[in-house]
């Protein structure tokens, strides 16, 4: 488990004054179908993006809270790595985009079963959003609406 | 952030009718986020699915996380990792 403390001094000053949306009353939706045949699709916070695709802006104030989209065909290594945040070390998804944004590993779960297929297209954010109140208000909205137009039965987060 | 960014986005998509899990690395920011599902997992930030180059272990993470989807439970369904 990560821990709060492998944080810098300055950051956990930060977090510790910071306050955390808490989602209430949580949302639930069962899977309306076996693993084994569900439409699945990811959504990654790394900012990660393709080479021919706008980088994430480091310098908006309270982050940056648009996505990009991947298609499920793209080159996993061909993913760069444009999330802001210092406070994590990049030297992993440096060398393997997949432990960010696991587009080799979700094509493999449905090559052995483990779901029914991948998605056309996956979802990547930048993480490193202190003001979420556009996320949730514009942006992921967006982003829900174009996976529930996909069919998407299920979606794995992964934030780094 | 990151963990209360995908938790946001989680919330979303299940308001419209779509299962999520999400891999959290703070148990703490999971518990008072409240995504709707959770898989704590025990490693440092950056390296949500255990470690760069090892495909067997990103997927071992990647089917515990999944599995939770297909269990009955009630919302936030919150879990740690067992390895």
């Amino acid at each position: 488990m990560a821990e709060l403390t492998e944080l810098g001094l300055a950051l956990r000053a930060y977090l510790a004054a910071y306050r955390w949306r808490t989602i209430d009353p949580v949302p639930w939706s069962p899977l309306r179908k076996p693993l084994a045949s569900a439409n699945v699709a990811l959504v990654s916070t790394a900012g990660m993006v393709l080479p021919n695709q706008e980088p994430f802006d480091n310098h908006r104030k309270g982050g940056d809270v648009s996505f990009r989209e991947i298609p499920s065909n793209a080159d996993a290594s061909t993913l760069i790595d444009t999330h802001r945040s210092r406070s994590f070390d990049h030297a992993g998804i440096h060398s393997d985009p997949n432990l960010g944004f696991p587009l080799d590993r979700i094509r493999e779960l449905a090559d052995e079963g483990t779901i029914g297929r991948v998605n056309r297209r996956h979802l990547s954010f930048m993480g490193s959003i202190t003001a979420p109140g556009r996320l949730v208000r514009d942006t992921a909205p967006i982003a829900a609406q174009l996976l529930v137009e996909d069919e998407v039965d299920a979606v794995l987060l992964v934030p780094v | 952030m990151c963990n209360q960014a995908v938790s946001l986005i989680a919330a979303e998509l299940e308001r419209r009718g779509i299962a999520t899990v999400c891999i959290m690395l703070l148990r703490e920011i999971a518990e008072c986020v409240r995504p709707p599902r959770a898989l704590c997992v025990p490693y440092p930030h950056g390296y949500p699915l255990g470690a760069p180059n090892d495909a067997e272990l990103q997927k071992r993470v990647m089917r515990a996380a999944l599995g939770m989807l297909e269990r009955e439970g009630a919302p936030p369904m919150i879990e740690d990792y067992a390895g």
